[in-house]
């Protein structure tokens, strides 16, 4: 029994990084429609950019902020100078650019920081483990911080009118302009904070997985996965689906079919959820009546 | 004048469908156009609010607004309600009413939400309801209040009457008819239905292949047989 709920620990930890990458990844399909593939390469990027800030002796938290700042840039940037110019190009050259720039930022990054595995501070250590020894300090932490960035989200979206603005500018663009919205302004807010967002992910999972160049490359795959169970366009189901598939995850791993077979799992669950229930378990199906 | 187009030009990539039109709408005035199917009425509303670019001089209050952006010239004052209503399908009724104010800082919006409740009762009943889920008729009268919102000088008004029953039609002629006289906006309409438009409006052009044919007092195009006859069709 104890081994079982140490088990359910660490999935409901390592799905608070499923939860937070899934929620980039909804992020960006909320303002445009689509999922950057590269999301994991620029929360990696960023990751790297925390470390340097805080090896140049930054305290930790004063880096974490540094680091969101830096990479909403980084993704405000890459919508206006990479995404805008192709906005009108048939959905395959985006598949393109998002493979594109997924290969582009991971070899870049790699150039730049080197494929040594490097260690990742946490701004959690240093407690004891924590409920019954189930959760290391971190481990809570981590889910904390995910859930604080998922509440923040959500007041964004539905409280402010920037969030319905961008919501707006994402479900119809040409309507949203003849209200008056800079739609080409939302959208680089969108991927500025979906970056941001990425980066808390690649900040908390650095410590527990390492930091490398292709840190997120099995991560993005189940954060994906978590993304559509919850629903593609639904933050709060994207961060439960990220939740689930982290449980599933370890139990499966653990009980069921070995570390080996781990990612196999994710995969299955993306293609049970688009066969069985395309809007995910949480999605919304809009109605359309004319 | 409020809106003053002169020599209007537009069209899409190659293609060309208004060959240099001019017409006005008087400030508080109602400005129809009227013409058959593929005429240009669409594309003249749409030349105007900056969704397609245009060639010619458009000047609301005497301001040249061809050439800016949609946005900045929503912000100037010009609300479009287009063809497919333009209301966002996956927002609550009080979502769109929010994005309708979306420019706005002035501290009167909330009476305005107010003003919309009294000229569409049914909207603050469907308040929390998805607009995609609202009839026909309810859908257009949000698409009007959401325009309105903007605290518009000028409205544009793609065809209000189109795939609505005639009662409903009645209907929202009737909240036009009041807003006109309440609201002060000045309107430009596009209407297939030729008879309720020149009701309403208080100046009329007739539009074929992209030019204006004919022009006039709204009453008088009623009045004329010949008109009715070979443009209008009843």
């Amino acid at each position: 029994m104890e081994a079982f709920l140490l088990q359910l620990a660490a999935g409901i930890a390592t799905g608070g990084i499923y939860a937070s990458v899934a929620l980039a990844i909804v992020m960006i399909y909320q303002a445009t429609h689509h999922v950057n593939f590269a999301q994991g390469e620029m929360a990696t990027l960023s990751t790297f950019m925390a470390l340097t800030m805080i090896q140049a002796g930054l305290p930790y938290w004063v880096a974490f902020a540094g680091t969101l700042v830096v990479s909403f840039v980084m993704g405000a940037l890459v919508e206006r100078l990479i995404m805008r110019p192709v906005q009108h190009a048939p959905i395959l050259t985006h598949v393109g650019v998002y493979i594109g720039m997924l290969l582009i930022i991971g070899n870049m990054t790699g150039w730049v920081f080197g494929y040594t595995i490097q260690m990742f501070p946490s701004p959690f250590e240093g407690g004891k483990p924590m409920l019954g020894g189930l959760f290391s300090a971190h481990q809570l932490g981590s889910v904390a911080v995910t859930l604080a960035v998922l509440i923040l989200v959500y007041l964004f979206f539905t409280k402010t009118s920037l969030g319905l603005a961008m919501r707006a500018a994402a479900y119809n663009p040409r309507s949203a302009r003849l209200v008056g919205i800079r739609v080409d302004v939302m959208l680089a807010l969108g991927w500025g904070l979906a970056a941001a967002i990425g980066a808390v992910a690649g900040m908390m999972v650095a410590p527990i997985v390492f930091l490398d160049p292709n840190m997120m490359l099995g991560i993005l795959l189940y954060a994906f996965a978590g993304a559509l169970l919850g629903g593609i366009d639904n933050p709060p189901g994207a961060v439960m689906g990220g939740f689930l598939v982290g449980v599933l995850e370890n139990l499966a791993g653990a009980y069921i079919v070995g570390t080996d077979l781990k990612l196999t799992v994710a995969l299955v669950i993306i293609i049970g959820v688009l066969v069985l229930k395309p809007s995910g378990l949480f999605g919304r199906v809009v109605f359309t009546r004319v | 004048m409020l809106l003053e187009v002169k020599n209007l030009r537009a069209g899409y990539g190659p293609t060309q469908v208004l060959f240099g039109l001019d017409f006005a709408v008087a400030e508080g005035g109602v400005t129809a156009l009227l013409g058959a199917n593929g005429a240009g009425k669409t594309t003249t509303l749409r030349a105007v609010s900056g969704l397609i670019r245009q060639e010619g001089e458009v000047l609301l209050s005497g301001q040249r607004i061809a050439g800016l952006m949609t946005e900045s010239i929503a912000r100037l004052g010009v609300a479009h309600v287009p063809d497919g209503r333009g209301t966002f399908m996956e927002l609550t009724v009080e979502e769109n009413f929010r994005l309708g104010a979306y420019t706005r800082r002035d501290p009167d919006v909330a009476a305005d939400f107010a003003r919309m409740w009294e000229w569409f009762p049914r909207l603050k009943q469907r308040w929390r309801q998805q607009a995609g889920t609202l009839s026909g008729g309810e859908q257009q009268m949000l698409a009007i209040a959401r325009a309105l919102l903007l605290r518009p000088k000028l409205l544009l008004l793609d065809e209000p009457s189109f795939g609505l029953a005639p009662l409903i039609v009645q209907d929202i002629f009737a909240i036009l008819r009041r807003i006109r006289a309440e609201s002060g906006v000045g309107i430009l309409l596009v209407e297939q239905n030729a008879n309720l438009a020149l009701d309403l409006a208080d100046h009329a052009y007739l539009l074929e292949t992209g030019r204006i044919v004919m022009s006039g007092p709204a009453a008088e195009i009623r009045q004329d047989e010949a008109i009715r006859r070979s443009y209008l069709g009843y």
